[in-house]
């Protein structure tokens, strides 16, 4: 075993040491926390690659034995903690840690005027920690409380400006929303934890994700006929879908974006939201685990056929129509692939036979888990990007955006399993970090402005920006060969199109990448191009807009403070180099990052399965991935040209202008720009009903309870009353009348004793007299 | 030679004078002395008795007022001791004042 | 009656009598040495030598040298002019009258006025020392320890509260 594989706890530890520490700087000491902080990521990122580099030789057995220990033990009940390194945690590794380490750069640059500098730092310092423990942690309750980490961290940093009422009420739904779902992660957790009495992943065959702990949860039946694997899959899926922000709980995602803009590019585009994908790829073992009685089916048509099941032998039939090699329909060839890992990692040789047959059925029969995934996951993808297209504020339009992409990514693990989902979530972190930390350049540049319609004209003030943001662009709409976000939204759909249970996914998701193209040419082309509407508006008015947060983080004093105050002109200006840079690191990266995933070169597919890396060039130019291609290529090309026409050819002059699709379908677009209306259904539904639940709550507290509790006490009066009355008047006057005689006797007594020495001395005397003449008489007697 | 009831009537008269200066007087010493001479009257009674007896070599009578004349020292010591202590406190000697035991 | 036990019982009694009447303390003690002096006298008289002669080392030497000094500790800050009985002397002066009458009565009424004169006996010191060291040596060892309890318990009681350890 590796030096890494044991020492993995390392990687978020650093991190929190520095969090730690940081916290205990005082307000003035920045150069302290950022360094501190920045290096904690540096060797968080350095180790992370050492881990990547350890998976890179494993082919086949590709998991790395995991390090448990024991946490603590209560009776027969034991709880284990752990951690675990397999190509899944290490690319998210290498992932979070470098993304993470370009925005903590970044924001050094972005932050510099911020009076918490400090505190921010410590914060970012903490969630990256937290995150790192998502990722490499092997046992749900570790990740659980990782995750929960996350969101208080998520919590601080978007209410880090918590004196804007708007950014202290974002944070309160981000954590609220997210906490709907978690309930249901952790129920999730509870229910996994009674049935198989751990919650270890990976345990050397007696972890929760392994065939044994997996066939006992598939064979029992609970409500509605539902086996408890998907019970327990749909209740985590619920965390999954609050932190990840799938619709219906989708809400806080823009909401968010109150936050700092590094907040926005690190937890709420690349790496935070992505836990919610993550988690469903770290325990899809259990998501895909297809009930036993659709086992049983499955295996009786096995014997039938004794062979390949029925599904399996049809689309055999489709791969020999098209091709004779080995790889020609990745998601299939995978599915098979990822059935015998679960197996390989069996102690013992008996299971494997049945269990290569049973998951061999299962591998076909599609989870009702994995059902709901692909479903929420097209939805939100499509949904979200509806609202994207109606939306001015720069921040808004590429969280909806990310909202749209994770959809995506729920949808790829639904149809195509843990390679496709990761690979789109990685090149997405890549570029969409890209997007927003362009995005933050852009609004630092034009002094806090973030609505779209007062920008324009920006290219030749902001070259580099617009280059690097040019490049994130296009790598999420998609557009062709050279951009990463094409290769792995092309993986995504490919495997949607030969989805078994519907193509009703594939075609939302078509439609999202349509919308997905459009309305990135749209923001793009109100925010680079067209003329400059800024300056005709006074630029106190842009200023009392933003007035708040200048409160806190001033604008950057590389602009003379002249230029303000001079009112109707300024000039915007590129970003200093060290928020550049990252711009450019990322931009670079996703470029390549695409090359890694074509059809002729899944290399990253093959790494996250654990099979060798293959490649074919030919594969690229079969009708079955380039007729995925070319409509995903047209329906690109149709999203930008769309942009263009409407946005690009007729740019608006001026910031009050209508916007070319309100004025053709005002109504639809009113809707869309309202999002849906989701945030006033909640208002009108769940808020509504949460205050009259609140306001029924008190009646009943105040008129009800409050009664009984009345009525209680008065009783309890009246019986003291009574017993003081008693106790008074019968019970206490004869026992005074009692005490007053004694006392009487006693100062009776009292005055006898004078306590002068000569009256005793008179009675001696008295007595003496007495004695003698009573002896002196019975003498004479 | 003096009959023995001579130095009865004596001593009873030494020890009516002794207890009239403790009943009557009002100074702590002066109630002393009427003790004391009380105590003399019975070494007196003692020593009569004694010279009178059948069997005077006995010595018993003697014994008993050494012994007696012993204890009285030492009362008188301690006695005087508590006087002055009480002088102290109460800054008089005036037995009518003392009073602190009163019940 | 014999003129000596006479004078010698007038001295005694007359002492006695100003011992307890005096208005002037210093006065009062002299006057009680006269008395203590008389009594030992008696002593003499009574064959008595050894008690007549503790008599004087202890009461005249030691008894009335103490009283001496408490009254000069105690005098002091008294103003002259006040009464010197107390509140109740007519009622201490009756039971002393009334004590002083029934011990007449006893010592008429009692067969002693007709006690026969026996012959003078003379103990010698040496005699008296046989008899301490046999038959009263635990009567003496007690009475020894008791004259030492008394004598530190005398000195802790007079001394200063402020030096004492209390």
């Amino acid at each position: 075993m590796a030096w890494i594989t044991q020492n993995l706890w390392l990687i978020p530890a650093l991190p929190l040491l520095a969090a730690g520490l940081s916290s205990l700087a005082k307000q003035r000491q920045r150069a302290f926390a950022a360094s501190l902080a920045i290096g904690s990521m540096v060797a968080a990122f350095l180790l992370s690659c050492a881990a990547f580099v350890t998976t890179l030789g494993h082919a086949g057995t590709f998991r790395e034995p995991p390090v448990n220990f024991l946490w603590f033990q209560l009776g027969e009940t034991t709880l284990q903690l752990g951690w675990v390194l397999d190509p899944l945690a290490a690319v998210m590794l290498v992932m979070v840690s470098f993304v993470g380490l370009l925005i903590f750069i970044y924001s050094v640059g972005y932050m510099a005027h911020d009076e918490n500098f400090t505190r921010f730092f410590c914060f970012l310092a903490l969630f990256a920690a937290a995150m790192l423990g998502v990722v490499i942690s092997n046992s749900l309750l570790l990740l659980f409380v990782c995750w929960e980490l996350v969101g208080f961290t998520s919590y601080m940093l978007i209410g880090f400006w918590y004196h804007k009422p708007s950014a202290a009420a974002a944070a309160k739904k981000a954590f609220i929303t997210t906490r709907i779902g978690d309930i249901g992660f952790f129920l999730g957790m509870l229910w996994l934890y009674s049935e198989t009495g751990t919650l270890l992943f990976y345990d050397g065959g007696q972890g929760c994700l392994e065939q044994s702990a997996l066939t006992k949860l598939a064979a029992q039946t609970t409500m509605l006929g539902m086996a408890a694997s998907t019970g327990i899959s749909l209740l985590i899926f619920c965390g999954a879908m609050g932190k990840s922000g799938q619709v219906p709980l989708h809400v806080w995602l823009p909401d968010a974006m109150e936050g700092p803009t590094p907040v926005s590019a690190l937890i709420h585009a690349a790496t935070m939201v992505a836990a919610g994908v993550f988690l469903v790829a770290r325990v899809y073992p259990l998501m895909e685990t297809v009930p036993a009685n659709a086992t049983v089916a499955a295996q009786t048509a096995e014997t039938l056929t004794p062979a390949l099941s029925l599904s399996e032998r049809e689309r055999e039939k489709q791969i020999s129509a098209s091709d004779e090699s080995i790889r020609v329909e990745p998601s299939a060839v995978r599915k098979i692939a990822d059935a015998p890992q679960n197996v390989l990692s069996l102690p013992a040789g008996e299971g494997r036979g049945e269990g290569e047959g049973q998951e061999h059925a299962a591998a076909h029969a599609v989870s009702t888990a994995l059902k709901l995934v692909t479903w929420i996951g097209a939805i939100t993808a499509a949904f979200a990007a509806l609202i994207a297209v109606a939306q001015t504020d720069i921040k808004r339009i590429l969280a909806y955006s990310t909202v749209s992409q994770l959809g995506y990514m729920m949808m790829g693990l639904g149809v195509g399993g843990v390679a496709v989902g990761m690979f789109h979530l990685i090149t997405h972190a890549f570029f969409k970090a890209l997007l927003f930390l362009g995005a933050g350049s852009v609004i630092h540049g034009c002094h806090d402005e973030q609505d779209i319609r007062r920008m324009g004209g920006l290219k030749p003030f902001l070259p580099v920006t617009f280059g690097t943001y040019a490049v994130g662009m296009m790598a999420l709409a998609g557009v062709p060969v050279f951009f990463a976000g094409f290769w792995s939204k092309d993986d995504i759909l490919h495997n949607a199109a030969h989805w078994p249970v519907s193509s009703g996914p594939f075609w939302l998701g078509v439609f999202g990448a349509l919308l997905t193209a459009f309305y990135m040419t749209r923001q793009v082309c109100y925010v680079f191009f067209g003329q400059r509407r800024a300056g005709i508006l006074p630029a106190r008015h842009a200023h009392d807009e933003r007035s708040s947060k200048v409160h806190s983080s001033v604008p950057s004093s590389s602009h003379p403070p002249g230029g303000q105050a001079g009112g109707l002109s300024y000039d915007p200006h590129e970003s200093p180099p060290v928020m550049t840079t990252p711009l450019v690191v990322l931009a670079v990266f996703a470029v390549v990052l695409g090359f890694f995933g074509t059809p002729a070169w899944p290399w990253f597919q093959d790494y996250i399965s654990g099979h060798p890396a293959t490649g074919d060039l030919s594969k690229l130019f079969e009708w079955e991935t380039s007729s995925i291609m070319l409509l995903s290529t047209i329906v690109v090309a149709l999203g930008l040209s769309a942009g263009w026409w409407l946005y690009g050819r007729l740019p608006s002059a001026t910031p009050e202008d209508l916007d070319p699709l309100e004025r053709m379908r005002p109504s639809v677009f009113q809707v869309l720009r309202g999002k849906f209306y989701v945030d006033e259904l909640y208002e009108a539904t769940v808020i509504r009903f949460n205050a009259w639940t609140a306001w029924l709550s008190d009646g009943l507290d105040r008129v009800l309870w409050d009664g009984v509790v009345r009525g209680v006490s008065y009783l309890v009066l009246g019986f003291s009353w009574i017993s003081r009355f008693i106790d008074e008047y019968l019970v206490n006057l004869g026992f005074d009348k009692g005490c007053d005689g004694i006392r009487g006797g006693g100062k009776l007594a009292a005055a006898w004793q004078t306590g002068q020495v000569q009256p005793y001395l008179r009675v001696i005397g008295l007595a003496l007299a007495a004695l003698v003449l009573l002896l002196s008489w019975g003498r004479v007697q | 030679m003096t009959p023995l009831h001579q130095y009865l009537f004596l001593s009873a008269l030494l020890f009516g004078v002794g207890l009239a200066g403790a009943l009557t007087r009002r100074n702590a010493i002066i109630v002393l002395i009427g003790i004391e001479l009380m105590l003399n009257a019975a070494n007196l009674n003692f020593i009569a008795f004694w010279r009178f007896s059948r069997h005077p070599e006995l010595a018993t009578g003697l014994m008993f007022v050494l012994f007696s004349i012993g204890i009285a020292a030492a009362e008188a010591a301690v006695g005087l001791a508590l006087i002055i202590a009480i002088y102290r406190h109460y800054r008089t000697a005036n037995l009518d004042q003392f009073d602190s035991m009163k019940g | 009656m014999d003129p000596v036990f006479a004078f010698l019982a007038l001295l005694t009694t007359a002492g006695a009598v100003a011992a307890v009447s005096l208005r002037n303390l210093v006065h009062c003690a002299l006057c009680l040495v006269v008395a203590f002096a008389g009594l030992a006298a008696l002593y003499l008289q009574l064959n008595a030598q050894f008690i007549g002669f503790a008599q004087i080392l202890v009461y005249v030497g030691a008894v009335a040298i103490l009283i001496v000094f408490a009254i000069l500790l105690t005098r002091g800050s008294e103003p002259g002019n006040q009464p010197i009985l107390s509140s109740s002397w007519q009622a201490g002066l009756g039971v002393a009258v009334l004590v002083l009458g029934a011990l007449g009565v006893a010592v008429a009424s009692s067969f002693v006025r007709y006690y026969p004169v026996s012959p003078a006996p003379q103990p010698t010191v040496r005699e008296l020392g046989e008899q301490l060291m046999t038959n009263y040596v635990l009567p003496l060892e007690v009475i020894g320890l008791l004259l030492t309890a008394a004598m530190i318990g005398a000195v802790i009681i007079a001394m200063h509260e402020k030096q004492g350890p209390r």
